[in-house]
């Protein structure tokens, strides 16, 4: 039961407002100071409000090549969503398989199969970061797409938490697609598809967003500004000038940055937070 | 592993087949190089890469008893303890709230879980900007106050900088657990003890926290894990560790050792150790996790 008290709601919504707002202010900044020029920034505090440099700081980034990099943020954004949707696509296709295979089929070494993709749940990338990098240089890949994306996949997450979801699939399910003389792909494709679509939604989003905004591996296996993306081109904006950092750049290429996964939590809210508690059962 | 009981009989290849994409990448790219780290860690490389000399437990040895391992421990261990009790403190608190309104509630929670989008990184440098020497609002704020503020000379500075910026992101990831743990205690539990006369703040902390209770004790080893491997991002773009090693984490030592200076089997070392550590929390994750079944 919750109590009704005027007073207490009122303060309630209060708190959560003020919450909100503290929140919201990181990015309130950064979006207002993305609207003015290096000179208004440099001659004092942070503006609250929006000057009229926006349309000239956005064009700059998305039209030139960004200073220290050498390429513009369209081209990090592109490399940004070729990344996310590779590993969220990716990881998906390979789990989607792998949990039909272990749930629907009886092989040996089943369980060995299983507990060998179960302990890549332990252990992130940034644990063998070093042996990783060797491993992918000697196949050639430093500087592709593969290259960045693989390593990344290469956690069971997803085919744990697709293994959870065809396990509750009843029986019936699948007594009646064997009735119809359904074969293992057919029985995938009609049947379990359709039915786990809310949780690959889920997972979608949240290796969208893990996919995005990686950061220490792409650093490594992007050598070249042709491969880098939004997230680690911000270094370059901050930390390698000797004079003040432009922040109407870096601040306008934060937004930029940030906005693609922002978007997706907002739209998809419902799969989101599904999708983030099923990851953790 | 529960078995179900009906599957497809007579496939025999179908099943590899369908395994082999996974067990490829898992593979090539999660077992070889873990060997190889484990491997690495009990060799010694000479400088030019060219020759390596098995040296048993040194490197261990030498990691174990260098003091900067030992500082990137202690600030890694502080880290994890601020970031945990900032951002669940935060979150509960905010869940609590959340919970409680009939309107409006999906806004709030949408400007409440909006951060977790945001990559560790580019919280780092929202925070730089707002704690910026020269324009930043909340060190103009500060200075009113009397508070000299200059992240990149004061180690306590850096520290809390890195520490506000991850609390900020990691609160959503909190929050959106304690909401649905909030949500899953039954309603006539505390319809019960209003009829017996509790108020607000008894049902609060007499039926509710307890019931959070092993919420709260994931999100704990969750953040554990966020501050070891997630900050690196954060640390790379504020404070590069800096000053004096005062936000050098375990995993930012790891990078530094293996990449900058190039000492192969002392960051092996390191590697190892963390999937011991990470391992140990594993484990006591899973351990609660039973019990929690046997709820």
């Amino acid at each position: 039961m919750r109590y009704r008290r005027p007073g207490l709601d009122g303060l309630t919504h209060l708190l959560l407002i003020i919450g909100a707002v503290i929140f919201g202010l990181p990015l309130w900044l950064a979006l207002t100071a993305s609207t003015h020029s290096a000179a208004d920034l440099q001659s004092g505090i942070a503006p609250l409000w929006f000057g009229d440099q926006g349309l000239v700081n956005y064009w700059q980034l998305l039209s030139q090549p960004m200073p220290g990099l050498g390429v513009s943020a369209l081209r990090l954004l592109g490399n940004s969503l070729v990344m996310a949707l590779g590993i969220a696509l990716g990881k998906i296709a390979i789990s989607l398989l792998a949990a039909y295979a272990i749930v629907f089929f009886r092989f040996p070494c089943r369980t060995l199969c299983f507990w060998l993709i179960f302990v890549t749940l332990m252990l992130p990338v940034e644990v063998r970061i070093v042996p990783t990098y060797g491993v992918v240089a000697r196949f050639g890949l430093i500087d592709t797409y593969a290259g960045m994306i693989l390593p990344l996949i290469a956690s069971a997450t997803a085919t744990f938490l697709l293994r959870q979801c065809f396990l509750s699939l009843p029986s019936e399910l699948f007594e009646a697609a064997r009735l119809d003389g359904a074969g293992p792909l057919r029985f995938l494709k009609d049947f379990v598809l359709p039915l786990s679509r809310t949780n690959l939604a889920a997972l979608f989003v949240i290796m969208f967003i893990y996919g995005w905004n990686q950061y220490l591996w792409p650093l490594l296996a992007a050598n070249s500004p042709d491969h880098a993306t939004a997230v680690i081109s911000l270094k370059n904006l901050v930390q390698s000038t000797d004079t003040l950092p432009p922040w109407q750049l870096a601040t306008a290429m934060t937004l930029l940055t940030v906005l693609p996964p922002v978007v997706v939590i907002v739209a998809m809210q419902r799969f989101f937070v599904r999708g983030l508690t099923d990851a953790e059962k | 592993m529960p078995i179900k009981m009906t599957t497809f009989e007579r496939h025999s290849v179908t099943p590899w087949l369908l395994l082999a994409p996974q067990l490829a990448v898992v593979a090539i790219f999660f077992f070889w190089p873990a060997a190889e780290s484990l491997r690495q860690a009990f060799y010694v490389q000479d400088a030019f890469g060219l020759g390596e000399r098995f040296v048993g437990l040194a490197n261990f040895q030498h990691v174990l008893s260098s003091p900067g391992y030992w500082h990137a421990f202690g600030v890694t261990a502080l880290f994890s303890l601020l970031v945990a009790a900032g951002a669940m403190g935060l979150a509960l608190l905010l869940a609590v709230l959340a919970d409680r309104v009939l309107h409006g509630a999906r806004l709030y929670r949408v400007l409440l879980t909006w951060p977790y989008a945001v990559a560790p990184a580019v919280a780092g440098l929202l925070w730089l900007f707002m704690f910026d020497p020269v324009l930043g609002v909340l060190t103009h704020a500060l200075a009113v106050f009397g508070v000299h503020w200059d992240a990149q000379l004061d180690p306590g500075q850096a520290l809390a900088l890195v520490v506000i910026a991850s609390i900020w992101q990691q609160m959503s990831y909190n929050f959106v657990f304690f909401l649905a743990g909030l949500q899953m205690i039954p309603a006539s539990l505390l319809e019960a003890a209003a009829i017996d006369g509790a108020g607000p703040f008894r049902c609060f902390f007499g039926i509710t926290l307890p019931l959070l209770s092993p919420t709260a004790f994931f999100l704990l080893v969750m953040n554990s894990v966020y501050v070891l491997f997630e900050t690196f991002a954060t640390i790379d773009n504020t404070t590069l560790g800096g000053p004096g090693g005062a936000t050098r984490t375990l995993v930012y030592k790891l990078y530094e050792d293996g990449f900058v200076g190039r000492d192969l089997g002392g960051s092996s070392a390191q590697s190892v150790l963390l999937m011991l550590l990470v391992g140990v929390l594993t484990f006591i994750q899973f351990r609660y996790l039973e019990r929690r079944v046997a709820y």
